[in-house]
């Protein structure tokens, strides 16, 4: 996915780069919570913009319309990255009736300005593991919504 | 010694991208006056219709002021406050 025609580095295209394993990952987990809405976070060390590890969080509503992390696991979640240093890289969720884009719940509740917005949407695909899964990734800051390009590495 | 209240990201434009700030006073009510008088607009975001904004989790000393007593959870000098907005959407 990557290489620019020409060479030229289009510096303002913003790019999410994240491992295939996490991309796997969350589409596993959005399929095995289907209809409910899945979520998660994949946490990096402070500063870097690299997710490295991927942590499922539980969806305190259990909804096939709204999420919400579980406040003591957010809570723990907290602690533990303030040790060692980490920040949430990435927030994913799932969509399970609608596309892979945010909905007026997500812009106004977004809350983590440094992090990457990961929807996986599983309208098309149910919870079998065939079907179209689609994947897109968006920075909501102040309201507004940017999608970025999602480069997977092998 | 005072309270020391923990700023999350997104509201660290209020304090001059301080991620800590420090308070005094007997509840958290008046921890977030004491820090809101420094940090103007602060505690608008944390606070609403006096109670705590349904989408900001709030700790004194690891415990989830939800089941303290809100607003007028006790507070004390050393203790720590995390202000945590929910990670949620629909």
């Amino acid at each position: 996915m990557e290489g620019v025609a020409g060479g030229i580095t289009p510096s303002v295209t913003a790019v999410l780069k994240i491992a295939r394993e996490h991309v796997d990952a969350m589409i596993a987990h959005a399929r095995e919570d289907h209809p409910d809405e899945a979520c998660g976070v994949i946490i990096g060390p402070e500063g870097s913009n690299v997710p490295t590890r991927l942590i499922r969080m539980t969806n305190a509503e259990r909804s096939p319309t709204f999420f919400r992390f579980e406040p003591q696991e957010q809570f723990a979640l907290y602690k533990q990255m303030s040790t060692t240093g980490e920040e949430i890289v990435v927030v994913y969720h799932s969509h399970t009736a609608t596309e892979a884009y945010p909905s007026r719940t997500d812009i106004s509740l977004a809350s983590e300005p440094q992090a990457h917005y990961l929807i996986v949407s599983t309208a098309e695909s149910d919870a079998s593991s065939e079907g179209t899964v689609s994947v897109r990734s968006f920075r909501i800051v102040d309201g507004a919504v940017t999608e970025e390009e999602i480069d997977v590495t092998e | 010694m005072s309270v020391e209240v923990r700023i999350p990201t997104i509201l660290r434009t209020f304090t001059g991208g301080e991620k800590a700030v420090h308070g005094d006073g007997a509840t958290l009510q008046e921890v977030l006056d004491d820090i809101d008088a420094r940090n103007p607009g602060l505690k608008d975001r944390i606070v609403e219709s006096e109670a705590l904004r349904r989408f900001v989790n709030v700790y004194v000393n690891d415990e989830d002021v939800r089941f303290a007593g809100g607003l007028n959870a006790p507070t004390s000098d050393g203790d720590v406050v995390v202000v945590l907005p929910a990670v949620a959407g629909g």
